[in-house]
This record gives structure tokens, sequence and C-alpha cells, in this order.
């Protein structure tokens, strides 16, 4: 298929950016859209051009670290994916794309498609821990009951991969999904209550002081996370937090 | 380590938006029930708004409670808003909005400012004139001419069917605010339990209800002044 694509041009991250377009042919629809975007690649650098700058790795839908706003979504079209899992056999022969970047002030751009996701990092950094001494003598894990129903909501938080998905989807450009899915990973495990409360109060303060927004709960993040973490845990960290506040005098 | 306190913090904020909104929420239900009357039974009508305008407990409890709680949602809104807006200084080129989410819940400061703009002009229309005779004249009588002066007064205001269509474009883009708001309120207070399907089911019967009742009885009293 033949297609037109409208892509952000950014230098860098001075660079004031703008939409570009480019033509490419003979698409396969069996392509992944990051194989498409190296075909068309391959084309700028044989043109003596400079190619897209985009952001990939394990290319299989678990790393997190593909990313692109896709005809006005994250990830594309298509629910429960990542880009990279995306086929353009989602797309019709003639079709413009729109390929922009995640955009928010807490996801500065780096070179055209590639942001700088690391205000995720400083929110983990801030609590997304347990504080365990493992100096030989830790409890096995497993030796702590855990219940069945808690185990699987802990684990479906913890499939988040931290893509940023839910930030660029939400109008308001708010972390909470990803915020509130590391807190409840914690906060519903025996291992991870311990610290609840301070966790919830220091995760929240960073998410804030990066500058990402309010949630005004449109569920545009549920709907477009290509792991289906679910608004519950924004709930619960809403609990966690009024909860903690409402308990702890600082 | 956190040292602020729970409203400065973004959760904090919207908790105390779901607060305000929840009272708002019950006195517009209040506010509803005492206006069936001025359909049904003019004097019910008559009898109800001078008690609730001349009560110590409602005009210097109630009342200002409820003029802190509008204030507080409006300016919190407000607040809230331009933080969202300055978390994305570069907008999207397509945004596809539609495709997860719901035009309500995008929009809640459009609904809100229709809403705000109708709370003007439903002051102008009531509450000064009303602030006026009781507090700056000093009239607490509720009669004029010997007779109850509150069903005639709100008669006089819905003769004119401009009034009417505002009331009207105001009470469904309030219904539109409500069917967003309503069960984000209880998300915003972490409430997303196994309650939540059937409480976001009421949310949205309240929402339709409750501003078609307003804009039936502002119908109503038109029809009335035809006569």
């Amino acid at each position: 298929m033949n297609l037109t694509l409208k892509i952000w041009r950014q230098q860098n991250s001075n660079d004031k950016g703008k939409m570009v377009d480019y033509q490419i042919s003979d698409v396969s629809g069996d392509m992944s859209f990051l194989e498409m975007l190296d075909v068309l690649n391959e084309d700028l650098i044989s043109k003596d051009e400079t190619p897209v700058a985009f952001d990939h790795d394990c290319r299989e839908g678990i790393c997190g670290m593909c990313s692109l706003h896709i005809n006005g979504e994250p990830h594309g079209p298509d629910r429960g994916i990542t880009t990279c899992q995306l086929h353009m056999r989602s797309f019709k022969d003639g079709d413009t794309i729109y390929i922009e970047p995640f955009r928010a002030k807490a996801f500065p751009i780096i070179k055209d498609l590639v942001v700088d996701r690391s205000a995720f990092d400083r929110i983990q950094q801030s609590g997304a821990y347990v504080s365990v001494n493992t100096s030989g003598n830790t409890q096995d894990a497993n030796s702590i009951p855990v219940p069945k129903e808690d185990a699987d909501m802990a684990f479906d938080a913890a499939t988040c991969i931290g893509c940023g998905a839910c930030v660029a989807a939400c109008k308001n450009s708010s972390a909470m999904l990803f915020v509130s899915a590391k807190v409840s990973q914690f906060a519903l495990l025996p291992q991870g209550k311990v610290e609840a409360k301070k966790r919830v109060q220091d995760m929240v303060h960073q998410m804030d002081e990066e500058g990402f927004g309010n949630c005004s709960n449109t569920g545009a993040c549920e709907a477009e996370c290509p792991k289906g973490i679910s608004l519950e845990n924004i709930a619960r960290m809403n609990r966690e937090l009024i909860s903690a506040k409402a308990a702890v005098k600082h | 380590m956190s040292k602020s306190g729970l409203f400065k913090s973004s959760i904090g904020r919207k908790f105390a938006m779901a607060l305000s909104a929840l009272f708002l929420m019950i006195f517009l239900l209040q506010h509803l029930v005492i206006n069936i009357t001025a359909v049904i039974s003019p004097d019910t009508f008559n009898e109800l708004s001078h008690f609730m305008g001349t009560n110590p407990l409602v005009q210097f409890f109630a009342q200002p409670i409820l003029i802190f709680a509008v204030v507080f949602h409006f300016v919190m809104g407000f607040i809230l808003e331009i933080r969202n807006r300055t978390a994305r200084p570069v907008s999207y080129n397509k945004f596809n909005g539609s495709a997860n989410s719901t035009w309500m819940s995008r929009n809640m400061i459009i609904s809100g400012l229709v809403i705000l703009a109708f709370l003007v002009l439903h002051f102008i229309d009531f509450w000064f004139p009303e602030i006026n005779t009781k507090y700056i004249v000093g009239d607490t009588s509720g009669l004029h001419h010997g007779e109850y002066r509150y069903y005639p007064e709100l008669l006089a205001k819905f003769a004119n069917p401009a009034r009417v269509i505002a009331y009207i474009v105001a009470f469904v883009l309030l219904a539109l605010h409500l069917m967003h708001g309503f069960g984000s309120a209880f998300q915003s207070m972490g409430q997303n339990n196994k309650y939540i399907d059937g409480l976001k089911k009421f949310g949205v019967i309240y929402s339709i209800a409750v501003p078609l009742g307003f804009i039936l009885i502002a119908v109503v009293l038109y029809v009335t002044t035809l006569n």
C-alpha cells in the first residue's frame, strides 16, 4: 500500500519542530509500524537525509520503550498493544497517518519522536520499592500468605510497562494511571503495606513535581493502555493518599 | 518525603472538588423539590420561599456554606484547568479524544463555564433582588400588597421566552456536566468498588432527571404566563 506520513521533525530539545510530509510506497500489511518506519529511514538515508528518530527496543510489546502518537492515539488505533505490535494491516492504501511524539511538559522531546520519560524513573525512585534487608537472612516471599485475589490484582498492576501512553492519551497529560499501578502493586501485598502510607505520599508528590496534570477521570488512559491497567488502581491510589494524609501529620 | 498537606496535592484537590460537587448535587435536589411546588401548589411555594428566605439558620448558616461551596468549586475548577493546560504546552496536531473518552468528560470546563454564566443570570434574576429587598430595603415581610410576592415574582421572570431558552440551554449543559461529574466524584474519592456500577447508573438517572425537572418547571411557568 501507499501512504502519506505526516511526521513530527524536531532537531533537538531547543528546536521548534514541525510536521513534515513523507510518501512511502510498497508497504506490506504484515510489517509492524516500526518496520514501516525502518523502511522509511532506509529510504531517507539513501537520499542523504536525516532519518526519523524514534524509540524502540524489544519490539515484542514487553519493554515499554516504543511510543508514538499515531492518528491521534498513543500506540495507534488498535487496543491492548504497543506500537511495535501494531501492524500496517490496520491501515488502508492511500491513508494519511499522523505520527507525533508523546506530548507532555514532563516528557520533553529529545529529537523527532523521541521523548525523555525519565520523569517516570524519578517517580519510581521516590517510593516504588520495598525496603528489605537483603543481607542473607531475608524471609522467603512464598512463606508470607497472600490472598489469591490480592495477588492477582497486584500482578495486574505490575504488568504496567511504564510506556507513558496514559500520559499521552490524557487531555491533561496526567500520569495517574502509571503512578497508581506502581502504588497498587505494592499496596496490595503484605510486603508493601508496611511503607504504603509514606510511599503513596512520596510518589504523588514526585508526580506533581514533574509537572503532570490532574486526573479528570475521562478514562482515556485505561482505554489506550497496552496492558489494560484499570482505573480501579487510580481509585485505590486516591484512597491510599487521602487516608495517608488524614492519618499522618507532617 | 512530601511535606505538603492534602489539598496541595493533585489528588487532594480532586478530592475537594468531589466533596463540593456532592454537596452541590444535594443542594440541587433540594432546590428542585421547592421548585416543583411552584407548579403543583403556589401557596406551598410561597410558604417554603418565605421560610427559606427568612429562617436565620438557612440564611446565615446554610446559605454562606452554599456560596462557599459554589465559589470553591469554580475557583478550584479553574486552578485544576490551568494546571492541566500547562501540563501540555505543545498540543497535538491530531488528537482523537473521542476514540477513548466521552465529550462530557473532556469538556467539563466548557459545561462549567456555561453553568457559571447561568448562575450570574440567576443571581441577577433572583438572589440580588432578594438580598436588596430583605437586607437593604429591610422588608422581610415577604408581602406585596398584602399577598406573598414570591410566586408572582417567579412568574414575571418566566414570562420572557428568551430567559426560558437560556435556562433550558444551561440545564442541558448541567445535565452533561453531571453525567460525567457524578461518577467522577466517587472515583476521585477512591470509591471504585462493587457499588460503582450501580452508583453510575443512579448518576445517569440523577443527571437527566434533575435538569429535566428544572427545564419542565421553566416551561410550565412560561405556559402559565400565557394564560
